[in-house]
């Protein structure tokens, strides 16, 4: 595992180990911030398919502005699939199938007529699994996406600094823009898949397990990332770490499947549902008596 | 920390297991030709098969001995093994000698700088030279390789990245067009092109048979390629907001450059050499002919058939030094793409 000094010392002092309970207590409610743009994000009835295989039933959700959400459930119970609707990735997969309506600032992603690749500008993603494009240098990583949906700007260099910067990355690469990103350790990656997620300036950003396949440092490090960037954007994060869902969001949704399609037991603020759960299966949960 | 450890390996061979490897080999030898000599079996065949049974009795026998029967069989098909892998190389070995052999003889710097337009089959070997044949290939597969990679790479594309109700149907003829023998091809252009269009030999006609036979090759590779690039890759990039073809333009095809390198140079690997089409098509031609579309071509599978047919000695050394040539060209198109294939892409 390759860290730099600078990363390391910030990992050490934000990393305060302390039990879950008084994580999600200690935390206090934050004030909703105004940057971000729009009136947020809304889900009403979301069922999803896979070929005849129902996976998830009606899903009511809504994500302030600005607003940081952990999805937390066990494995198999639609959080992927959930937020793969949100972003119209869903329908990428054969089979695939879905009801109900997506809003976004009010508007129907899953509208006729919808462009659903400004839709996708509007709502980015990030991946379990770090995958910086492997034929393109770090730099050229981070400005793809502008590429890709051949978007104008004015001062690429100023994006390109700006995104790495708020990704927590700036300095650990700035001296290395023109390598490759497979040299990067694995958090450096997913960081440099957040800031290539940011270049396009998206309004919410979907991430799915974002920190499952990285070490304790290098999750602190984009934790502290998702409080900073959740000034300015919606975040939906899904996690199968609890601690991280109190450490990192204003609100959880606990998801669950008792053998059919996957449900969305109870929604509250963060501190809610890990000190007094409304319903007794999320209790079992983030008590740890199953799953 | 005083302690020192120097890296051993307690389970490589011991010098002495070395000598008792040896020993058996000799002994193998040994009794081939004692056993050749006293029977009535002959030729070398005779050695090589007694030489091949023998030891790996005599392994066997040792094992069982030493270490017991599973043990023995384990030895004997380990030298089963060894065998069969010798025996697919000696072919090879055998070809590259005999050519190499025939060939030398006829290589000459002037050849790479004439061609045979003032040379008759039974002109001293130093008079007259295959230029016209090597440039008339190099054309052939260059015109080949214009019309074939557009296609063949739209075709793996279309097997990967749209997937298409017609994706069955177009990957079984794809198959079956790897298998389609060279000589149909190039009967099919000239009933199909020549005859009725053209009417007349070009070097045209012989890239076009070769397309035929070389899409089939970049099409499969391609696809084999294309579906190694992880689907994680694709879905970042529509992800971010690409359509389908900028994902596939600025990602994909980035990522697979090597492999559809390697694609295309299996392809002319794979046409360079072909003859029946060629002969059929291209009119042959002692003179350089650098307009592929008039007149006759000379080619080096032409050259080497011709050259055969003359038969004076003069010829037959010509034909053999064509073949030398064609066969290095060859080899270094297959020893790029093994480099190119193997190339790490990031780092």
């Amino acid at each position: 595992m390759i860290q730099t000094p600078e990363s390391e010392k910030e990992m050490t002092s934000s990393a305060q180990p302390s039990s879950l309970a008084s994580v999600a207590n200690a935390k206090s409610p934050r004030t909703q911030p105004t940057k971000a743009t729009g009136t947020g994000l809304e889900t009403r009835g979301i069922h999803a398919w896979f070929g005849k295989n129902h996976v998830l039933s009606n899903v009511n959700l809504e994500f302030a502005a600005g607003s940081v959400t952990a999805l937390i459930g066990p494995s198999g119970c639609g959080k992927s699939t959930f937020i793969r609707t949100i972003n119209r990735m869903h329908e990428f997969i054969p089979g695939a199938a879905m009801a109900g309506e997506v809003l976004l600032d009010g508007k129907d992603v899953y509208a006729p007529g919808v462009d659903v690749t400004k839709i996708r500008l509007q709502i980015g993603m990030v991946f379990q699994k770090p995958n910086p494009f492997p034929s393109m240098t770090i730099g050229e990583n981070v400005l793809s996406g502008i590429k890709l949906a051949q978007l104008k700007v004015d001062n690429k260099d100023e994006l390109l600094e700006e995104c790495l910067v708020r990704a927590g990355l700036w300095n650990e690469v700035k001296d290395r823009l023109n390598t490759h990103g497979g040299s990067l350790s694995g958090g450096q990656q997913q960081r440099l898949c957040i800031a290539r997620a940011l270049a396009v300036r998206p309004q919410v950003l979907l991430m799915d397990e974002p920190c499952s396949a990285l070490d304790p440092g290098s999750t602190l490090r984009i934790e502290e990332t998702i409080r900073e960037l959740s000034d300015t954007m919606t975040i939906v994060i899904v996690t199968h770490n609890m601690q991280q869902a109190a450490r990192v969001s204003d609100y959880t949704a606990f998801f669950l499947s008792d053998g059919g399609p996957g449900e969305m037991i109870e929604v509250s603020r963060t501190s809610e549902i890990f000190s007094q759960p409304k319903d007794q299966r999320t209790e079992n949960y983030v008590t740890g008596r199953f799953g | 920390m005083t302690t020192t450890a120097a890296p051993t390996k307690p389970w490589a061979k011991s010098p002495r297991d070395r000598i008792r490897d040896f020993a058996f080999a000799i002994l193998a030898i040994a009794f081939s030709y004692a056993f050749v000599g006293v029977t009535a079996m002959k030729g070398k065949l005779a050695y090589a098969a007694i030489l091949i049974i023998a030891y790996a009795l005599i392994t066997g026998v040792f094992a069982f001995v030493t270490r017991g029967g599973p043990a023995a069989k384990d030895a004997v098909i380990k030298s089963c093994v060894a065998i069969g892998a010798i025996l697919t190389v000696l072919p090879i070995a055998s070809i590259i000698f005999t050519v190499l052999k025939n060939g030398l003889p006829g290589i000459h710097l002037s050849m790479f700088t004439t061609d045979m337009s003032m040379a008759t089959p039974t002109d001293p070997i130093a008079t007259g030279g295959l230029l016209h044949a090597i440039t008339g290939t190099l054309t052939m597969v260059l015109l080949a390789l214009i019309m074939s990679v557009p296609i063949g790479i739209l075709t793996a594309l279309y097997l990967t990245e749209i997937s298409g109700k017609f994706a069955g149907p177009i990957r079984f003829l794809v198959q079956a067009m790897s298998g389609v023998p060279s000589i149909v091809a190039g009967l099919f252009i000239l009933s199909a092109v020549l005859y009725p269009i053209t009417k007349a030999y070009s070097g045209l006609m012989g890239a076009l048979a070769l397309t035929i036979l070389m899409i089939p090759t970049i099409a499969r590779t391609s696809e084999e390629v294309l579906r190694l690039i992880p689907n994680d890759l694709r879905e970042a990039g529509t992800a971010l907001g690409g359509t389908q073809w900028r994902t596939v333009a600025m990602i994909v095809l980035p990522a697979a450059r090597s492999g559809l390198m390697t694609a295309v140079i299996l392809g002319i690997a794979r046409i360079a050499g072909e003859t029946a089409p060629i002969l059929l098509l291209t009119g042959g031609g002692d003179k350089i002919n650098p307009n592929a579309f008039n007149g006759p071509m000379g080619s080096l599978p032409y050259y080497i058939w011709k050259s055969f047919n003359a038969g004076s000695p003069e010829a037959l050394t010509r034909a053999w030094a064509g073949l030398l040539v064609l066969m290095v060209l060859i080899l270094i198109l297959f020893t790029a793409a093994r480099a190119l294939s193997t190339r790490k892409v990031s780092k």
